[in-house]
């Protein structure tokens, strides 16, 4: 059973603190938590927030006090271990990479890293990242995982707007814009896909715990997806992580 | 159209009790920031207590009327006429096609709220009517209101059973000082003994920025262990972060999810109608307070609106109608 701290924030959540590192280990618990919270069917709970290290549990005080909400928590965790956790759902998001419209600074990134563009797509669509969590706009995930190889500095001048879909590099971060914002990250590539509509029955894609795979596509198959997407036809394939990739 | 904006103030915007399950997706949950003033204005017009209002902030809208119905203005005291005649805050009015409400000077709080009967006709996303501005999510287009936006109402209505006693006492008083009562956490233990004492002793003014996500305050400085950064984590309504600079700062209703600065304490809910009337100029003081109390605060609050409402609606009708989705977005493929 994991060392869980209960830590009050108001009087109508609370957070589980499963630790005090960014780490894949303690992720995974967090996401074991939720789902074996969501097996519980503890009355009174009203939404969770897992991030890097705790889960956020929003519940409502009319139905369940803090005290009793707290030891049902703690009989949770004492059972984590006993609870069937699914393998996380690896997403994969195609990605057109490079070129002045999509990809602006793959050359440069290419040129800092000393390796060709090829090699720096070869590289960043051979990791599962995982998604410690989702914060900062709608849809925008915090990944882990990414090579230390690809490690670029952000823009100096943050560019004003960058298009929803760009897939970017900052620091030894990478990620997607989910929606249209400013920001300096390096552009390396853009999906057609959307990771936020509004009108979707989940209006969100991507989700804490799963693991986002990059493939890289060509202009033709940018076109087709994206054209399916505005229609809403587009499904994104997603598989149990540790199954073979096609 | 049953409004039309001829002015719209400084900010006003479409909210209700914000955007409840999607947090884990970066969502903010936006709503308004009185939220008790907001289910004020419903119950008296017989709406259900998290309908969409209108929030208005400072210096109120210029709104023309293009249908009957009811409305009730609560919140902050935004100086409201109707077609040029005074008209009190706290209290059920019939209004007519055609009359102008406008706002003429503030004289209490930050923010009034206009309820009107059956609501207003702005399509629900996310399950939600309320406006998430920076990332143009909900309300009205997703944005403040302009002059000339025109906005339906859904099921107006030329008047109320018992018009008459569809008020209550105005809640929001001129005042400039505050006693704010807070529950310690969660990152507490990362201050020094004598930061807590400095937070829990000192008072602390509001800064000129103060917006819908947070309120930034100045004053003595509340010292840390080691710094003020932590691994981001969840963010509720009311918490009270304390960057490295060591200047508190009350998140609101449209902070963002997650956040990676230490939070000191959380207002509890029985007065976010105090945090949500801040503005630039007042003084707060911090004091501690235990859950227990917390909560039970909260639902005698609770059990007072509920009262309220059974005195005007006493029909069976009026008995809450949804629960909050139980994990309705979580698990979601």
């Amino acid at each position: 059973m994991p060392n869980v701290r209960f830590l009050l924030t108001g009087d109508t959540s609370l957070s589980a603190e499963f630790g005090n590192e960014i780490s894949e280990e303690i992720n995974a618990q967090i996401r074991a938590f939720t789902i074996a919270l969501e097996k519980s069917r503890i009355g009174g709970i009203v939404e969770l927030v897992p991030t890097y290290r705790s889960c956020m549990i929003h519940y409502d005080p009319g139905v369940v006090t803090c005290a009793a909400l707290t030891r049902q928590l703690e009989g949770v965790l004492a059972r984590l271990d006993s609870v069937d956790i699914p393998p996380s759902d690896v997403l994969e998001i195609p990605v057109l990479y490079g070129g002045e419209e999509m990809g602006p600074d793959l050359a440069f990134v290419a040129e800092h890293a000393g390796l060709s563009e090829q090699e720096v797509v070869d590289i960043h669509t051979s990791t599962e990242y995982l998604i410690y969590m989702l914060g900062f706009t709608p849809g925008f995930t915090y990944l882990g995982g990414m090579s230390d190889k690809l490690e670029t500095p952000r823009l100096k001048q943050p560019r004003v707007k960058i298009p929803a879909g760009s897939v970017g590099i900052a620091g030894r971060q990478t990620g997607v814009y989910p929606i249209d914002s400013p920001g300096g990250w390096q552009l390396i590539g853009r999906t057609p896909v959307k990771m936020y509509d509004p009108g979707r029955e989940t209006p969100i894609l991507p989700k804490a715990g799963q693991y986002i795979k990059f493939r890289a596509i060509g202009r033709a198959e940018y076109d087709e997806i994206a054209a399916a997407a505005e229609a809403g036809s587009y499904v994104c394939r997603t598989y149990p992580r540790g199954e073979a990739t096609k | 159209m049953s409004i039309t904006v001829l002015n719209p103030g400084l900010l006003t915007s479409v909210q209700d009790a914000g955007r409840v399950g999607y947090q884990q997706f970066g969502v903010s949950v936006s709503g308004v920031m009185d939220p008790r003033a907001m289910k004020i204005a419903n119950i008296l017009v017989g709406n259900e207590d998290n309908e969409a209002v209108l929030e208005c902030t400072m210096m109120g809208p210029q709104l023309r009327l293009d249908a009957d119905n009811v409305i009730a203005i609560t919140g902050g005291d935004l100086g409201p006429t109707l077609d040029n005649q005074p008209v009190e805050n706290y209290a059920a009015l019939a209004v007519r096609a055609g009359q102008t409400l406008r706002f003429t000077a503030l004289r209490s709080g930050c923010r009034a709220y206009i309820a009107f009967a059956g609501g207003l006709d702005i399509p629900l996303v996310m399950d939600s009517r309320s406006t998430y501005m920076k990332a143009k999510i909900g309300g009205f287009e997703g944005r403040k209101l302009q002059k000339d936006d025109a906005i339906g109402f859904r099921a107006p209505r030329s008047s109320l059973p018992n018009l008459d006693q569809r008020r209550v006492a105005p809640e929001v008083a001129p005042q400039r000082e505050f006693t704010v009562r807070v529950l310690m956490g969660p990152q507490d233990d990362l201050f020094t003994p004598a930061g807590i004492q400095t937070f829990l002793s000192e008072t602390y003014t509001v800064t000129n920025e103060f917006d819908r996500m947070g309120c930034r305050m100045e004053g003595a400085v509340i010292e840390h262990i080691s710094g003020g950064d932590i691994i981001s984590d969840g963010i509720a309504f009311g918490a009270i972060q304390v960057p490295t600079a060591g200047k508190p700062i009350i998140m609101l209703a449209d902070r963002q999810t997650t956040g990676g600065y230490t939070k000191i304490a959380n207002v509890i809910t029985a007065d976010f109608r105090i945090i949500g009337q801040l503005k630039g100029g007042d003084r707060v003081r911090f004091v501690k307070t235990d859950i227990e109390t917390a909560q039970a605060e909260l639902l005698a609050e609770r059990e007072a609106l509920r009262r309220l409402r059974e005195t005007l609606d006493p029909a069976p009708k009026s008995e809450p109608k949804k629960e909050r989705g139980f994990f309705k977005n979580l698990f979601k493929k």
